[in-house]
């Protein structure tokens, strides 16, 4: 028998999954689109660190002289991409999952926490729910990197039907500027989240398709949640009440196909005491779970 | 939101959920790369594929709801405007034009032609203006323009029944760069039938005598060394459209 949490809901993984692809589209076509005036580079006066794009990428990936197919592309994928993501932002704010993207107050102090774990320097991480700390800043930040992207697209696609906007973003040449920098972020973000879903392993990218995180098995009530540090999450020990599982197991003997259970019958406390409550930071619930003796996290780091 | 509940479930139902989902993810996957292909190999209309076009016009369409004779671009003082206006694209500039000959010929219907000369348009009232020129490569330049008001043309040439059709063409005069505008944009109180640039008559390389200066439009629609002006309420044949580019082109 598995223990599952229903971790991300079906339209998320909708939104999730559409937004990929027409993100990577709308990052090709604007590619294609940019090389037409590639104005922007990192540097100083006459020196120049970093050009945006050296020949040489371009020539690699065939990007010279197809400014109107980019267009074509661009801003008709537009309408996938800011559909999507309005839909997607209605959902979390409706269905209440917005609280567990948005940062709280302790967010930002407990992100340095994260990164410094999953760079190794420090054992354990705060207790969290659904997304830790650094995750709760990247994907809100990239939700509003989103609405930026439209914002600053939108006024250099219409700059003087929305002038208005178009002035508030700094005009015409500081939004071309804005959309292209949000694109770097864009692809940055792409290469650390990729990085960290290979690193959070296998239950956690079948999390995002099935919608099911896997606790590992009965030792491990938590499993990884997605990306940042899903190690550490699983390294904090929590003892459970075994009863469920025993319960369980001997209905199994009885042939009685067990499924879900929450759905058609209250289960019995111990089962409900893997609690992503709003309301409590911590994932244990005292009464019914022994909790582990409190480590004092800052005296254990070396 | 159900991220509380918890499930028990036995490994069989895990492998199969499993294998479901995954199974409708790599039929969507492959369903969406078989259908980002197909988009590519779709015939073409005016150089882009079929769906796409479609989208560019649906754009078009929806974005001209927001044109408005009150939306006006942006204008600068004149010292903001550059001394070196970017000259960009030759199509329909060729070496053939005789300046001495040349005349507007304004198409008010089929066969009823209207022979003007830059004496006529000069004699409409003259408006300065100076705005960022954008081109649909990405640039963008402050430049100073003068000329007759598009709208006072028709007003002056008693043009008020072709107002009330849908689109202008424009041609050169060996009608090698053509374009086609909607009438909302064309009569947009800063369109210009352009004859001075920082002052000055144009340059060849401008557009001499007469260019168009549309501001609600990306530069391919300012079309140098206007020889004809049509009417239509069919879409007039447009160089950078044919080439793949939108039609409807508004800023």
């Amino acid at each position: 028998m598995k223990k599952v949490i229903k971790k991300h809901p079906l339209a998320i993984r909708w939104f999730h999954w559409i937004n990929f692809p027409v993100l990577a589209i709308m990052i090709w076509s604007g590619l294609l689109i940019y090389w037409a005036s590639d104005v922007y580079r990192l540097g100083w006066g006459d020196k120049t660190v970093l050009k945006f794009f050296p020949t040489s990428f371009y020539k690699a990936l065939h990007i010279p002289f197809r400014l109107a197919e980019g267009m074509s592309i661009h801003f008709v994928f537009m309408w996938f991409f800011a559909l999507n993501g309005f839909v997607y932002v209605l959902y979390l704010i409706f269905s209440g999952e917005w609280r567990l993207i948005v940062p709280n107050r302790k967010s930002l102090k407990e992100s340095f926490l994260v990164v410094l774990h999953d760079l190794h320097i420090r054992k354990s991480v705060p207790p969290q729910k659904k997304y830790n700390a650094a995750q709760r800043i990247a994907y809100t930040g990239v939700i509003i990197m989103g609405v930026g992207s439209v914002l600053t697209g939108l006024s250099i696609y219409k700059p003087i039907q929305f002038q208005t906007l178009c002035n508030i973003l700094g005009g015409y040449e500081w939004a071309r500027a804005e959309h292209f920098i949000l694109t770097i972020l864009f692809t940055l973000f792409f290469v650390v989240h990729i990085v960290q879903v290979i690193l959070a392993g296998w239950n956690n990218f079948r999390g995002m398709v099935t919608g099911l995180d896997v606790l590992t098995d009965n030792k491990e009530m938590i499993a990884a949640p997605i990306g940042v540090s899903s190690a550490a999450f699983r390294s904090q020990p929590i003892v459970e009440n075994k009863e469920p599982f025993e319960r369980q197991k001997k209905s199994e003997e009885n042939h009685e196909d067990v499924e879900i259970l929450n759905e058609e019958k209250p289960l019995p406390p111990a089962i409900t005491a893997v609690n992503y409550s709003e309301k409590s930071d911590v994932i244990s619930n005292d009464e019914i779970i022994p909790v582990p003796p409190k480590e004092n996290t800052e005296s254990q780091d070396k | 939101m159900n991220y509380k509940e918890e499930i028990i479930i036995s490994e069989k139902k895990l492998r199969k959920r499993t294998l479901i989902s995954f199974s409708i993810f790599i039929v969507l996957l492959v369903a969406a790369l078989l259908a980002w292909n197909r988009l590519h190999q779709q015939p073409k209309i005016a150089g882009t594929p079929g769906t796409l076009r479609k989208g560019l016009n649906f754009n078009g369409t929806f974005f001209s709801n927001f044109l408005s004779d009150d939306h006006l671009a942006k204008t600068y003082p004149l010292s903001a405007a550059v001394p070196h206006v970017r000259v960009n694209g030759d199509a329909g500039m060729e070496n053939d034009f005789d300046t001495a000959t040349w005349k507007l010929q304004v198409v008010r219907n089929p066969g009823d032609t209207l022979f003007l000369t830059m004496d006529d348009i000069k004699s409409l009232p003259k408006t300065d203006i100076i705005f960022d020129f954008k081109c649909i490569e990405g640039w963008s330049q402050v430049t100073h323009w003068a000329g007759a008001k598009f709208s006072d043309f028709m007003t002056k040439y008693n043009l008020n029944a072709q107002t009330q059709m849908n689109y202008v063409g424009l041609l050169t005069p060996n009608k090698k760069y053509y374009v086609g505008i909607d009438m909302r944009s064309i009569m947009h109180p800063q369109t210009l039938l352009c004859y001075e640039m920082n002052g000055k008559p144009l340059p060849m390389n401008q557009g001499y005598p007469l260019r168009l200066i549309i501001p609600v439009k990306y530069g391919i629609k300012h079309l140098k060394r206007i020889g004809t002006i049509y009417f239509s309420n069919e879409k007039p044949p447009d160089y950078w459209y044919e080439r793949g580019y939108d039609y409807f082109s508004g800023l």
